[in-house]
């Protein structure tokens, strides 16, 4: 990866120290394209709609309908869906309710660490518009302007059935390829990033977590 | 081993080939059958059989992929490498010309060679990922592969006395002639002792620190993902195929067909699976002791067993 600091196509890094700014990639990371043979991008398309593989991050209390899906009375598995203990190879981030700014922080580290195709449900009525926690001074009142999301379920708090709906939602989407939420993240990472900074104060990450 | 012609041993290689697609897809149904058993008795449904397909084109069409380095790449090679290796040397089908694979004399040396061989890739390969669960999980990993090597080597060590050969074709031909004669029944106390260190090889519970996924997630293969990610997963399908197919030829009379040899690793990994869903988990330092004390002890009885009761 390079480490030019002033080519078009890296990250400025600056809330790093110089020492710092040598340990991590400074890639500016790009959009990719479908396959160029249709039926391969379907095929891969289907693929990835029957193994969703969930990132295991309960970001808030919405988090807990999560647990009903995995066990015996709905049992999620039958679709394909596992919990992925780790962001490199999970494929869905759910957010699980309300996302204090220090959360956000972690959220954004690990979505960028998960490899795309990656997908966002946004879960309960707080990351839509703020909820119950609307006018907190540690929490977001609107996700979608710091990380793309790809699916809402709204509610306080939504039943398991609500999020189930949602994956196989999400699923349909994902075969017929409209889905990017990963390619719009990185097409507008500027905005993004801007967003992200205006909350988050201490901004000691890189720009972007390869 | 010498061929009369290069289309011979170019049709070995074809042989092979398809040995391979065959115990590949079949340690992939297996592994679902395995799930949806373990689901059944957690009150679920469990995954279709399809799953473990569909997982491994997900995670080879994903779209981007990070590299840590030049060992990051070679782990999951040189894993699916000792995986392919240990299956060149083992004898499928007993009897058949065409599944006998490279099986040759003093084979057995070789496979127990090639199954260290894959373990060591793959630490080394994470390590180089420099996630600190998956140092640990390596650490934790390697250390139980030393414990349960001790009871397998003994096993191992008992039989080749017992049938006086290095090569499974040799020790498979020694056990024909109905189920009296398998090592099961001629020397079962060495292979008590080699199913005891199965139960460590296959990663189940209670022997599944290593992987822990709550804990450490998922220890040594954390960083590893996309492209990397598949060749694991088709390696512990084909891995853990190979293993059983190397068990019921040391241990259960080998087989003549396909069918026979399905029932018989399936009942054989059924050992490991109803161990796992009904006993917990085992730290580290108690599963190392395990298996220093019983096991060990027993698979040194063997070895006297088979000097003084069988000599």
């Amino acid at each position: 990866m390079s480490k030019d600091r002033s080519s078009k196509n890296t990250m400025e890094n600056s809330g790093l120290s110089a020492d710092e700014q040598l340990l991590f990639c400074n890639a500016r990371p790009e959009p990719y394209k479908p396959y160029s043979i249709k039926a391969v991008e379907d095929f891969a398309n289907w693929a990835r709609a029957n193994s969703l593989w969930i990132l295991a991050f309960g970001t808030g209390c919405c988090s807990i309908e999560l647990r009903p899906l995995m066990t015996a009375r709905f049992d999620i598995s039958r679709f394909g869906i596992a919990g992925r203990p780790t962001p490199r190879q999970s494929s869905v981030f759910i957010i699980g309710g309300y996302v204090s700014v220090k959360t956000l922080k972690r959220i954004i580290r690990s979505y960028e660490q998960m490899q795309g195709p990656k997908f966002i449900i946004a879960l309960g009525s707080c990351p839509a518009n703020g909820g119950m926690y609307f006018d907190s001074y540690n929490t977001i009142n609107q996700f979608d302007l710091y990380l793309p999301v790809d699916m809402y379920v709204t509610g306080c708090m939504p039943r398991p059935e609500a999020l189930l709906a949602a994956i196989m939602e999400l699923k349909e989407d994902i075969k017929v390829g409209n889905c990017d939420g990963a390619n719009r993240y990185v097409e507008n990472l500027d905005w993004y990033k801007a967003n992200q900074k205006k909350v988050i104060k201490n901004w000691d990450m890189p720009d972007y977590n390869w | 081993m010498i061929y009369a012609s290069m289309s011979e041993w170019f049709g070995r290689v074809g042989n092979f080939g398809l040995t391979l697609l065959i115990v590949t897809v079949y340690g992939l149904l297996v592994g679902a059958l395995i799930e949806r058993i373990i689901a059944k008795v957690q009150g679920r449904v469990g995954i279709p059989y399809s799953q473990p397909f569909i997982n491994i084109a997900k995670t080879f069409f994903k779209r981007t992929a990070v590299s840590h380095g030049i060992m990051f790449y070679l782990g999951p090679v040189f894993r699916i490498a000792g995986g392919i290796g240990t299956l060149a040397f083992i004898p499928v089908i007993y009897g058949s010309e065409m599944f006998s694979n490279f099986s040759m004399a003093g084979d057995l040396f070789l496979v127990i060679y090639f199954m260290f061989f894959g373990q060591l890739g793959m630490a080394l390969g994470a390590g180089e990922s420099g996630h600190p669960y998956s140092a640990i999980g390596i650490a934790r990993g390697l250390s139980q592969m030393t414990a349960y090597e001790v009871p397998f080597a003994l096993a191992v060590i008992s039989i080749v006395i017992q049938y006086d050969t290095l090569s499974i074709t040799e020790i498979v031909a020694a056990q024909q002639g109905g189920w009296q004669n398998w090592t099961v029944i001629t020397n079962w106390v060495a292979t008590l002792a080699a199913m005891l260190a199965f139960l460590g090889m296959t990663g189940y519970s209670p022997f599944d620190i290593f992987l822990a996924p709550q804990e450490i997630p998922i220890g040594p293969p954390t960083e590893f993902h996309s492209a990397y990610l598949s060749f694991l997963q088709i390696n512990r399908a084909l891995f853990g195929a190979t293993k059983l197919v190397l068990f019921m030829n040391l241990f259960f009379g080998g087989a003549t067909g396909w069918v026979e040899l399905m029932i018989k690793t399936l009942l054989i990994y059924m050992v490991a699976i109803v161990v796992g869903v009904a006993f917990p988990r085992f730290r580290v330092d108690q599963g190392i002791r395990f298996f220093f004390k019983i096991p060990t002890l027993i698979g040194i009885m063997s070895i006297v067993y088979v000097q003084m009761v069988l000599a």
